[in-house]
């Protein structure tokens, strides 16, 4: 049925595209894992400008598409020259992306911590920094894991945008190993199967902790 | 920059069809994507024999694939086995799919977070499986699920911008042809997008956190 050869003697424009999908989301997810969490201290700083510097960023990038943002950085920026290159341009928009959903799992995680906590820490003497250091960080930080995971999973799958702007990934390779073969189905099969590698046992991880954390609780 | 003539009235025109397009796309695929999410996330709740093992399969294997390779798919995959469809169809088609099985794993939860008890009483009170779930379990359940399936809805949204792979006529793809003819209408344009994909979705995030204050 499925014709294997097409994998096998494409086997190495695969595996290089594969290993750029997933440099691409360990990128990203480093980067946004940093931003989000700037940006989710910036939401719950107890200063008000940083509070709407924080939720405008949450708020703008959660509803435009990612596709915008990543044809943004590699067709829109040359416009005031600056020219990125393909993978660059796609893993820089990935990670701007995800940084809103997981500050938002951030800050929901944190303010899902009961308010008694902040008020009791306070007042027994611990300064704004240590009480989240010491109290509340610890406790949120089991919520925050499935829903960070969860977002690694998006961002795995969102990074096939990268095929679109040529930038090196399973999608693009897949696209040049079906211009070689001259066929479209079982190409692009296998390159289901490759995102599959990828994102199974990492949904299986995450509900696995889920349910762990639960039961922790 | 060349404001004036990047929104010139043509090209305002030319966006504004696209942007029909997008929000065309996007409502009927909300509408399936809907109503077959319901009915395989049901199917995996009622643990039916073999049924709900072979929808739990299907809607895993979807749900873990990115939704460009499945628009892409079926664009361009399917015609070599005989169903060619045109850009709308597969469109509607990709992203009917894809969304249902998220919506799927939505409802599932749902239903999965309403007391047993519930489940329990009704059943001891002489209501059928069916009876139960239809008047007890799905109305809980659907109240708890409208804010994610909204939130859902505005991925849907954001994803139908996908479709320019498959050169459809939607806002984004719209957009690339008036900013391929001059760079100095590039920004201008960026700038109508982002403007017009925010303000749908952002109303539609208020609508759901406004259902979400709601049930709180």
């Amino acid at each position: 049925m499925l014709d294997f050869s097409i994998l096998l003697n494409n086997l190495d424009t695969y595996l290089e595209g594969f290993k750029n999908t997933v440099l691409a989301s360990i990128i990203a997810l480093l980067g946004s894992f940093i931003i989000g969490v700037i940006v989710a201290v910036m939401r719950i700083a107890p200063i008000k400008p940083l509070n709407w510097i924080g939720s405008a960023y949450v708020e703008f990038i959660r509803n435009i598409p990612l596709l915008v943002i990543a044809f943004f950085f590699y067709y829109g920026l040359p416009a005031i020259g600056v020219t990125l290159p393909a993978f660059v341009a796609g893993t820089i928009a990935l990670a701007i992306y995800t940084a809103s959903f997981i500050a938002e799992a951030i800050r929901a995680g944190i303010q899902s911590v009961p308010k008694g906590q902040m008020e009791a820490a306070r007042s027994s003497g611990l300064t704004y920094l240590q009480t989240m250091r010491t109290i509340i960080l610890p406790q949120a930080i089991k919520i925050v894991i499935p829903p960070i995971g969860n977002q690694f999973i998006n961002l795995v799958k969102n990074s096939a945008i990268l095929g679109m702007i040529a930038g090196l990934d399973l999608m693009y390779f897949g696209d040049l190993v079906s211009s070689r073969t001259f066929v479209t189905f079982p190409v692009y099969i296998f390159v289901a199967m490759f995102y599959l590698v990828l994102t199974i046992p990492l949904s299986l991880g995450v509900g696995y902790l889920e349910r762990r954390l639960a039961r922790s609780n | 920059m060349d404001i004036a003539g990047a929104l010139s009235f043509d090209h305002l025109k030319f966006l504004a069809a696209g942007f029909k397009v997008t929000l065309y796309i996007a409502f009927i695929s909300i509408i399936l994507s809907f109503i077959i999410g319901v009915v395989f996330g049901t199917l995996r709740y009622a643990k039916i024999p073999f049924l709900s093992k072979v929808v739990a399969v299907i809607v895993e294997t979807i749900r873990n694939l990115p939704l460009l390779l499945i628009i892409f798919f079926t664009y361009f995959a399917l015609p070599e086995v005989g169903l060619k469809l045109s850009p709308s169809t597969a469109a509607i088609a990709a992203l009917t799919v894809f969304e249902s099985a998220m919506l799927a794993e939505i409802v599932r939860s749902g239903l999965n977070s309403i007391d047993k008890g519930q489940k329990e009483a009704a059943r001891s009170s002489g209501l059928t499986y069916i009876q139960t779930l239809w008047t007890v379990v799905m109305p809980q359940a659907l109240r708890r699920m409208v804010p994610p399936i909204v939130s859902q809805f505005i991925s849907l949204l954001k994803d139908t911008s996908l479709c320019v792979v498959i050169a459809l006529p939607e806002f984004m793809h719209n957009a690339q042809i008036i900013y391929a003819q001059n760079i100095n209408y590039i920004f201008p344009i960026f700038a109508v997008v982002v403007f017009m994909y925010f303000i749908v979705n952002y109303c539609l995030s208020l609508i759901a956190r406004r259902l979400e204050n709601r049930q709180a």
